[in-house]
């Protein structure tokens, strides 16, 4: 490639060390409206951190959660109910299969 | 480029009704899904399929693929006939699917692209570019040093003529010692470029590690099988470790039992709070494959012969 050289270097930072995300970033993050994460917070999809909206303060885990849901929702047709469900289970199936590789039979 | 059959990749026949292949869309969807899927290539079948339904569903697109005839084979050397899909005008609505800039060449002969964020540059609108996800994938021992991965990323572009096209645009990114699965990395200005003086969208990348042959990773904990044998289990020895950091040399505690955890404080993911490593023991017999070996097992037995392994689970 004629570019390698002049490869920017990108400024970095890790998301769950900082003290958390705020309501816009989390949307910003997301590209979507507030009430898109407002709903998933009151869906119980999403716990922030904070008691009103403004206050609320987002994790990487928040940010992950909200964007499969919204994939979920987009992609499937899920509605909210639906697609809260099915991060439940795919938790429920991602820690079963985290202690069967623990126990070697994965 | 190569011609896509999207009735085969939809399993649907031809002649399928919208309700047929929209139902089939749907049961390939929760199928294929990445963020469900654990199909390796689910990521690669789940946009075919997007691209798939972006034409099937869509009276006109679907109109303008039939037009091309049945005889048409999925691979095949595929040039568009002249002036690409005229005749049919797309009303493309706000469709809010999947993203038209991740689909195929053989999509763009036929329904070109779309420009993202829309390209009304000259009127003095300004937009911030999008953010873009993606995930990358690093070694345990990367989280211990650091590292520096270059990434390929492909941007829409669009030319002189409002033509948009894919650039393969490459960067360097330095992954953080100490970062976890899981974790997500921002590049700020590494998104999709703004429109007019907008600024340029972050790019998030969600750190995963590889799967290790040897180690276990859980939070900023580290967990190693280590192999010792029956001697050295019962009378308790000095054995080196190997961990991601270098190898340890551990004291195995004399009547060690098997699945004992011997714990490297501050020895797993480095960090503020660094995690533990933590060598899990194994007692590895010697096989008895020689007159010897088989006469030393039996002398064992009778040397303790009060010895009742299963007198724990009361049986």
């Amino acid at each position: 490639m004629d570019d390698e050289k002049m490869l920017p270097q990108a400024s970095v930072t890790i998301l769950e060390e900082q003290t958390g995300l705020t309501l816009i970033e989390l949307c910003r993050a997301c590209a979507v409206r507030a009430d898109s994460i407002v709903e998933l917070v009151d869906e119980g999809v999403l716990t922030p951190l904070g008691r009103e909206p403004h206050r609320w303060r987002f994790t990487g885990v928040h940010l992950r959660r909200a964007t499969v849901a919204l994939r979920l929702r987009r992609d499937l047709g899920l509605n909210l109910a639906g697609a809260a469900l099915a991060l439940q289970l795919l938790d429920e199936v991602e820690a079963l299969r985290e202690r069967l590789r623990v126990l070697g039979a994965l | 480029m190569e011609f896509k059959d999207y009735y085969a990749i939809m399993g649907v026949a031809r002649d399928a009704t919208q309700d047929e292949i929209k139902r089939a869309y749907r049961q390939l969807a929760r199928k294929y899904h990445p963020d469900v899927s654990k199909v390796p290539d689910a990521e690669s079948r789940f946009k075919e399929l997007g691209e798939a339904y972006a034409v099937l569903k869509d009276l006109e697109k679907r109109a303008a693929y039939d037009q091309l005839g049945s005889n048409w084979k999925a691979g095949q050397d595929f040039r568009p006939p002249p002036g690409g899909s005229a005749g049919f005008e797309f009303s493309d609505g706000p469709s809010g699917e999947a993203e038209d800039s991740d689909f195929s060449d053989f999509f763009a002969s036929l329904y070109g692209r779309r420009a993202h964020g829309g390209h009304r540059t000259g009127g003095g609108f300004h937009a911030r570019g999008q953010d873009h996800h993606a995930r990358v994938q690093i070694d345990l021992e990367d989280a211990y040093t650091g590292a520096t991965r270059s990434l390929v990323l492909q941007m829409p572009e669009v030319d002189g003529q409002g033509r948009v096209h894919l650039r393969k645009h490459t960067l360097n990114v330095s992954i953080p010692r100490g970062i976890r699965a899981g974790q997500h990395i921002r590049l700020a200005g590494q998104g999709m470029p703004g429109v007019g003086q907008g600024p340029a969208g972050d790019l998030y990348l969600e750190v995963e590690f590889s799967p290790h042959p040897h180690y276990r990773v859980e939070q900023r904990d580290v967990y190693f099988d280590l192999r010792v044998a029956p001697w050295e289990a019962a009378l308790g020895a000095q054995v080196e470790v190997p961990t991601p950091s270098g190898a340890v040399e551990v004291k195995v505690p004399p009547n060690a039992v098997a699945g004992r955890k011997l714990r490297l404080k501050g020895r797993g993911i480095p960090g503020s709070t660094p995690g533990d490593f933590y060598a899990v023991l194994q007692i590895a017999l010697p096989p008895a494959d020689s007159e010897a070996a088989r006469a030393f097992y039996t002398e064992m037995a009778k040397q303790f012969q009060f010895f009742d392994p299963r007198s724990v689970a009361g049986v």
